[in-house]
């Protein structure tokens, strides 16, 4: 049972992660790199969470929180950046 | 797993499996919707499952593997922090999305946002670019 979910998910969030990574490099703009590396933060927070729960820790549950402020920040200023950037362009 | 294990031990063990495996499944979709839906909002609305749904079953997970109590409180802070920050950085962006005409707006059926900001931009600054 173990082994099986410990491959099951290992195989998952492999190719999850290899579909976000995917979308990061062909992305048209770049919004769309940010929305995906935000996926991939989320899996990572989710191989890290099997972790924890596959081998009954509790090391990596800041870790976990440090990565949602992570990811909130760096949406947020990768987002205000960009409008930032397009309205000057468009003044110009 | 425990040398004791009863029935109780066993359906634990079962439903760990089934929301580690479907909470898998939630970066699967988000993956496979990334790549194939369209524009940006459509990304938007794939991107959300693992972030919420996903973190949520992992959690639950968790707390049930480790069988205390204390757990829970820690697990639902961080859960909390999870709900309260990805609808901000979703709105930054799709904000910022739609000000910067990422999207297409012929897939739309009803844009409510449109007469808004024509609105905003005809009140503060009457005859400007747009």
């Amino acid at each position: 049972m173990k082994e099986f979910v410990l491959v099951a998910t290992a195989v998952i969030l492999s190719l999850a992660a290899a579909g976000a990574i995917v979308r990061i490099a062909i992305g048209p703009s770049l919004l769309d790199r940010v929305l995906a590396s935000d996926v991939l933060l989320a899996i990572l927070g989710a191989a890290l969470a099997i972790d924890m729960a596959m081998n009954k820790h509790l090391n990596n549950l800041m870790l976990l929180v440090a990565l949602a402020v992570i990811g909130f920040i760096g949406s947020v200023t990768v987002a205000r950046f960009v409008a930032e950037r397009r309205e000057q362009s468009n003044e110009s | 797993m425990n040398p004791d294990a009863t029935g109780v031990d066993a359906v634990i063990d079962a439903v760990t499996a089934v929301f580690l495996v479907v909470g898998a499944l939630m970066s699967l979709g988000a993956a496979i919707g990334l790549l194939r839906f369209p524009d940006l909002m459509s990304r938007m609305h794939a991107a959300t499952k693992p972030q919420v749904l996903g973190l949520f079953l992992m959690l639950a997970a968790i707390g049930l593997q480790m069988r205390t109590w204390w757990v829970w409180p820690v697990l639902l802070v961080a859960w909390i922090f999870q709900l309260l920050t990805a609808p901000v950085s979703a709105h930054m962006v799709g904000r910022s999305a739609y000000r910067t005409k990422h999207g297409h707006r012929e897939m739309l059926t009803k844009d409510e946002l449109e007469a808004v900001v024509q609105r905003a931009a005809a009140g503060q600054e009457p005859e400007t670019e747009r």
